[in-house]
């Protein structure tokens, strides 16, 4: 069954915030991105992307790029090996073959603007994209559908030809809809009946885009010997192996990648979109590398958003208690199937303790680009609609939102809208902790001439991710330690892995040498995304210590020519017998004992424990213009135990301005013909260090009882309760309730209409 | 005896039962049992021996890695959810 720890609470090295291994390299220029790959012989490669949303293609003619010269290879569908309508696991989700294949490159339908349809490799940059811009591709235009409304009415033309949907277990055929699923619990209806306050509300969003400054990238030399060596800017180089070797028919051992750093992935960066494509242009060109760069608009257009959609939600109260729950969960996956419903649904209801509810998901086809994973996918959507609702529902009783939330809150025992019972977790300390908070204690103060101020609250939950990982650790002659671990380093998980093997060993964590290496090097790792790394990583390294601990006891005991049993270590000393030594001055001492001193680890845990966010955010609104002003902000989280105070701090303040960003300004703009009329940074709003004050956090620390030093996930929570704090913030500085996002300055004009 | 929370689309096997109890020493039997007992439930959770890709099975508490390996408590209760994904295909 599952381990659970006695958390420690004296600390010498978690807790504290040295500085990150790769800082260096980082701040010099000196680490090595995707982007800065180059290898002897490489070549360009580029894509035709579909100019329309939804057609069926009717023909694609390559004769002319194909005698350009320079150029040494053409890519379309038929090249890929002939893929299989089946699902495989590749230890990092499931991935149906032939739609991954269809995404990567259309087959005989585009379904959002921007799909590749074609590629090519030559000699150069320019020259490749020439040559992509010469092939011919006769479409036959279809109506594009770009809302759940329009995906989901009678008759709709259908996306994907040939799709049996599941709806709550039956198969459905000609439909827009992959899945429909459902969670009941109790008699609801009745439930409803007999609350003395139900209020229901419908909330709809935008598709967002994750932001990450690097764009995507992939380098592949197809050797002669059919080896392939990949470079792709990932969360997860084995994520890249699985789905490229599923997407190509290749022996996972035939794939290497190597590990590059990463300019922000924020789940984004899961999917694979130019490996496989760089890999069979490197085959036709007869192994020459080939490099492929996205630049910003083809990111936008064409790689995983967060899902848009729209969601109903009804909730009942009575005497101050919720009563019955009911919701419906329309999101938006794409042209392909698979949104993160799955994972609203699990977290819609997380933060409140309700008898009775029913949820409804939706996972529904559009043509726009297929939607990925976003920091806590499908959270910030499903929080949105039920504290929208919540805040009504306290305005509607006249009851403190704090007390409300607390009377009614999620804490061991309380089972999940999907049924599944927590273990520990934190959420009313973290109510408690915003209650007390110097922000909530402080008046709003008055706003300016023409402004309008108001304040926000919000919770949210995120269930955090486990799975498999790997760390080796090798103590050297001097007393320093080589770490290689599996994971991506984003937001400076190199050094919070490092921290938990350092406070076993006793050994200073600057003492440690942190790398991350290909996939021949290391045992399998999941990607860095779910919240996962720090915990599941993290607790590789600290039983790769432990192992080691032991490995050295006995060589303690043969040094000291005393049985095993009698070593004891505490604090980087052993003991025996009145005698005592270093770890680190023991390192110089063990040849004589078998050389060198090394431990592995890998695990495959469950998720990590459940975390909880509650934000506070003040904001002015200008009422002339529309335009909002954050002015203070407040993000209180669960965080387990903080390994390293300042990554975690950084990773709620990052999440908590994305999630401020989802609120008031980001969307993806679709016209009638389907496409994103704002597919750059100039467009497209996302909040800058300019825009936001600064974001104050409070981390609660209530220890995850599934790890050692209690250890949750941090990462993802705190994008998700911004959505609503932040509109309810608008809400009480202009009077009016606003139930779709984003909560833009012409939202607010509409809805003021000049009051 | 461990407790089934059926999922929604399997409970019309069961009459409309939310849950069932199961006797059951690991999930594999559990399964078989479950299917022994409520016919058609099988094929909705296990494929290829191994349990359905997208599915999580939730043991006790938390999701369990060991899928039809996973051992029961006598008391415990198993949860059949949809895996926690971004949105892979």
């Amino acid at each position: 069954m599952v381990a659970t720890y006695e958390t420690k609470t004296d600390y010498k090295v978690i807790g504290k915030s040295p500085i990150r291994h790769d800082g260096l390299d980082k701040v010099t220029g000196r680490a090595i991105y995707g982007g800065d790959v180059k290898v002897p012989g490489l070549i360009w490669g580029d894509v035709l992307r579909s100019p329309h949303a939804h057609a069926r293609i009717k023909s694609i003619d390559t004769s002319a790029a194909e005698a350009m010269d320079g150029v040494f290879a053409v890519l379309v569908n038929d090249d890929f090996p002939q893929a299989e309508d089946k699902t495989i696991d590749t230890g990092e989700g499931n991935v149906n073959l032939r739609r991954g294949q269809s995404n990567v490159m259309a087959f005989d339908k585009v379904h959002y603007k921007g799909h590749v349809v074609a590629a090519v490799a030559a000699v150069d940059r320019n020259t490749a994209q020439d040559a992509a811009q010469a092939i011919k591709v006769e479409y036959e235009v279809l109506p594009p559908i770009t809302d759940v409304d329009a995906a989901m009415a009678d008759n709709a033309p259908v996306i994907l030809e040939g799709l049996v949907g599941d709806h709550l277990g039956e198969n459905v055929e000609n439909t827009n809809v992959a899945r429909v699923f459902r969670h009941e619990f109790g008699d609801v209806d009745d439930a409803f009946a007999n609350s003395d306050l139900v209020i229901e509300r419908t909330v709809s969003m935008s598709m967002i885009h994750q932001g990450y400054i690097e764009p995507h990238n992939a380098t592949a030399i197809w050797a002669q010997d059919d080896n392939l060596t990949v470079w792709s800017s990932t969360q997860g180089s084995f994520g890249v192996r699985s789905q490229v070797a599923g997407l190509l028919h290749l022996p996972e051992s035939k794939i290497k990648v190597n590990y590059v750093e990463i300019g922000g992935g924020f789940g984004g960066k899961t999917v694979v979109y130019l490996a496989p494509i760089a890999a069979l242009l490197s085959r036709k060109a007869g192994g020459r590398p080939v490099k492929l760069v996205m630049d910003r608009t083809s990111v936008f257009e064409a790689t995983g958003p967060a899902p848009g959609g729209k969601i109903r939600m009804k909730i009942g109260v009575t005497n101050g208690k919720i009563t019955a729950a009911d919701t419906d969960l329309m999101l938006e996956a794409g042209g392909f199937p698979g949104s993160a419903v799955g994972a609203a649904a699990i977290c819609v209801f997380a933060c409140y303790d309700i008898p009775t509810s029913r949820i409804t998901g939706y996972d529904v086809l559009v043509n726009k680009p297929k939607s990925a994973a976003y920091r806590a996918p499908g959270s910030p959507q499903a929080s949105f609609a039920i504290e929208t609702v919540i805040d009504e529902i306290c305005d509607e009783l006249g009851v403190d939102k704090i007390q409300f939330r607390l009377d009614n809150a999620a804490h061991e025992g309380t089972r999940r809208g999907d049924g599944v019972q927590f273990i520990r977790v934190g959420l009313e300390e973290c109510l408690v902790a915003a209650r007390e908070s110097d922000h909530w204690q402080a008046p709003l103060g008055d706003a300016p001439a023409g402004k309008a101020r108001g304040r926000g609250i919000a919770s949210a939950y995120w269930m955090n991710g486990g799975g498999k990982s790997t760390c080796d650790l090798m103590l050297q002659d001097d007393g320093t330690v080589m770490m290689n671990e599996g994971s991506a380093d984003i937001g400076g998980t190199r050094t919070s892995i490092a921290m938990q093997a350092a406070e076993v060993l006793g050994i200073p964590v600057e003492d440690f040498h942190v790398s991350i290496p290909d996939t021949d090097s290391i045992g399998f790792t999941g990607v860095t995304g779910g919240s996962r790394t720090t915990y599941t990583t993290g607790l590789a390294a600290y039983n790769a210590a432990q192992k080691l601990v032991v490995e050295l006891k006995g060589r303690v005991a043969d040094l000291w020519e005393t049985e095993i049993g009698k070593v004891e270590f505490a604090d980087g000393t052993f003991t025996a017998n009145g005698d005592s030594i270093g770890i680190q001055e023991l390192a110089g001492k063990l040849d004589p004992t078998g050389g060198p001193a090394t431990s592995t680890s890998s695990v495959n845990l469950a998720e990590a424990g459940n975390a909880y966010g509650v934000h506070i955010c003040d904001l002015e609104v200008d009422l002339a213009t529309g335009k909002t002003d954050v002015i203070r902000y407040t993000a209180v989280q669960d965080v387990g135990k903080a390994v390293h105070p300042q990554y975690a701090e950084g990773q709620i303040q990052g999440g908590a301005v994305q999630g401020i960003g989802w609120a008031l300004n980001e969307e993806y703009f679709i016209t009638d013909e389907g496409a994103m009329a704002n597919k750059s940074f100039l467009d497209y709003r996302m909040p800058t260090s300019l825009d936001m004050p600064m974001i104050d956090t409070i981390m609660v620390e209530v220890p995850n009882p599934l790890h050692p030093y209690g250890v949750r996930g941090v990462g993802e929570v705190p994008i998700c309760p911004p959505l609503s704090a932040a509109t309810q913030a608008v809400k009480e500085a202009t009077g009016k309730a606003y139930y779709e996002l984003p909560v833009k300055p012409g939202r607010i004009l509409e809805a003021t209409n000049g009051d | 005896m461990a407790t089934v929370f059926l999922p929604y689309a399997l409970r019309k096997y069961a009459d409309g039962a939310e849950q069932v109890d199961v006797p059951a020493k690991n999930l594999r039997e559990l399964i078989d049992n479950l299917e022994a007992a409520h016919p058609g439930t099988k094929s909705h959770l296990v494929e290829d021996d191994r349990l359905k890709p997208g599915l999580a099975a939730i043991v006790g508490h938390v999701a369990t890695r060991r899928g039809l390996l996973q051992k029961l408590d006598p008391d415990t209760e198993v949860h059949f959810i949809t895996a926690i994904s971004g949105g892979m295909l």
